[in-house]
């Protein structure tokens, strides 16, 4: 190193500014956190545009959810908050940064200073691009006003269409049919989860759901939402589907359009460092589903909408911000309950050359092993957690793991067999 | 209501009330413990939320299950004799006074 300057990115020396975080979702809270626990004493303030306290998001797609009391989905009290000095703006959402001066201003009118801005802003649902979309009974679900609604809705609803089969879409499908409802599937991709699991995978869940009472229809477009007052019918290629509730999951985009207009580099996403810092302007960075970044289990850069992500780069940004830096690795994992389904995954399964599945010691249990250049760098499994902990434990430390050594094996007595071997050395 | 105790790796103690009905996990992130972290938000999915159940309490609290007996096989802390996944321990009245240990790291 021959700069002697002080990377003021990293720097804990606090002036009056502080921290200003965009965004009170799992990745907000995670920054806030993590700046308390490293000991960071500067002003911290999270400004929300929901008026919530910060609440998980997974149970909201994985539950039938009625009435705010019934949902025990704040991530902690109120009280976690005040007695760590962090100051909460809900219902209060940043509409403007100014880089040059390092102020943000929200819709409220207020304009705050800071030393560091982080960006939390997560991602928001595509749009359903049909006619009819907008009657009443069809919905999104992202957020936790959504799940009431949702939640509402399904107490009275016989005929449950839900557009899209993806995690969110299969999830709440589950919901609905364990409520009673007669409900339908329809996604336009030709398997369930395309994009998300290896094609063995989709084939298994697909039984799995029609077993269940989920009618799926792939390979099919939906055209036109009807009604009058609110939702009757879904128009789709395989002729009408009665409906008196719509949910759509047909993928998100994420909410990078504050950094635009601040001039930041933006390419779906805000484009960031190894260490989540704006690659135009070092005191902004971003977190979680809106950012775009290395990673060192991807080629090129990434940006990855899942729990695991936002939580701990908001946990890096947090120690970072607080004087510990360091790059952004975390082993990607993600994980969606489906009925009796628990699918869970580890690492990024793209440009992989050859899948393995396998059956586990029980007939609901099943593992796919996706393998680039013979080497493991992915792994599925359903209803085998204990199987996808092995799998981050070797993935993590990057243990080399080929097809051979896993024929006739599972991860978890490779991962059992090493760490014996750890023991005796 | 019964009252848990959550032992820090550096002694200090974290005393909770905690609605029954409710899991260990649960009491400890309402109350902002550290150290349990929770990351899948207690379905038995995560192994990230491990305590060692004090040796006095081990009887009233009982054995893991199936699943959670595998996943314990790799926290991210040592595995012990004591070992439970807090989101996996509902808590009742029968468990007011439990303490357990929080473990020095979870991922």
């Amino acid at each position: 190193m021959t700069s002697t300057r002080t990377d003021p990115s990293t720097n804990p020396s606090t002036s009056a500014a502080g921290v200003v975080v965009v965004g009170g979702g799992q990745a907000g809270f995670s920054v806030v956190s993590a700046l308390r626990s490293a000991g960071y004493d500067g002003p911290v303030t999270v400004f929300a545009d929901e008026p919530h306290l910060p609440y998980q998001r997974p149970p909201l797609s994985k539950k039938a959810h009625t009435d705010r009391d019934g949902v025990r989905v704040d991530l902690v009290p109120e009280s976690f908050y005040r007695e760590r000095d962090i100051g909460l703006r809900l219902g209060d959402a940043v509409t403007a940064i100014d880089t040059a001066a390092r102020t943000a201003t929200t819709g409220q009118g207020l304009r705050v200073p800071y030393d560091h801005l982080v960006l939390a802003t997560g991602a928001r649902n595509r749009p359903l691009p049909v006619p009819g979309a907008e009657l009443a009974g069809v919905h999104g679900l992202r957020s936790l006003d959504d799940a009431l609604a949702i939640g509402r809705a399904l107490t009275t609803a016989r005929d449950v269409v839900v557009v899209g089969g993806g995690f969110i879409g299969l999830e709440l499908a589950r919901v609905a049919v364990a409520g009673g409802a007669r409900v339908t599937v329809v996604e336009l991709a030709d398997r369930l989860l395309s994009r998300a699991v290896s094609p063995q995978l989709q084939e298994h869940l697909r039984e799995r759901h029609e077993r269940s009472g989920v009618r799926i229809l792939t390979g099919t477009a939906v055209h036109a939402i009807e009604g009058t007052d609110r939702v009757r019918q879904v128009v789709t290629d395989r002729g009408p589907l009665p409906a008196d509730l719509v949910v759509y999951g047909v993928g998100a985009a994420p909410r990078d359009e504050l950094a635009r207009a601040a001039g930041l580099a933006v390419d779906d996403g805000v484009i960031v460092d190894e260490q989540l810092r704006s690659i135009t302007d070092p005191r902004v960075c971003a977190v979680g589903d809106c950012a775009r970044h290395p990673h060192p289990h991807a080629e090129g850069l990434v940006r990855l909408e899942s729990v695991q992500n936002a939580a701990d780069q908001g946990a890096l940004v947090g120690r970072r911000i607080a004087g510990s830096p360091s790059p952004y690795a975390s082993l990607p994992w993600f994980w969606s309950d489906q009925g009796d389904v628990k699918l869970q995954i580890a690492g990024l399964r793209a440009n992989t050359d050859e899948v393995r599945v396998a059956p586990g010691d029980s007939p609901e249990r099943l593992a796919a092993y996706a393998f680039r250049d013979d080497r493991l760098v992915a792994v599925e499994t359903l209803n085998w957690p204990a199987e996808h902990l092995a799998a981050r434990r070797l993935l993590e430390r990057r243990t080399p793991v080929s097809a051979a050594d896993l024929a006739g094996s599972t991860l978890g007595a490779l991962a059992r067999a090493r760490r014996a071997a750890e023991v005796r050395t | 209501m019964p009252i848990v105790i959550f032992e820090l790796p550096d002694g200090t103690q974290r005393k909770v009330s905690a609605a029954p009905g409710t899991v260990l996990m649960q009491a400890a992130v309402s109350n902002g413990v550290e150290g349990i972290v929770a990351e899948c938000g207690g379905n038995a999915s995560c192994a990230t939320c491990h305590v060692y159940v004090d040796d006095r309490h081990t009887a009233r609290v009982g054995p893991p299950n199936d699943v959670e007996d595998e996943m314990l096989d790799f926290t991210a802390a040592e595995r012990r004799p004591t070992s439970r996944l807090s989101c996996q321990i509902g808590l009742s009245d029968e468990l007011d006074g439990l303490i357990v240990h929080v473990p020095e790291e979870q991922v």
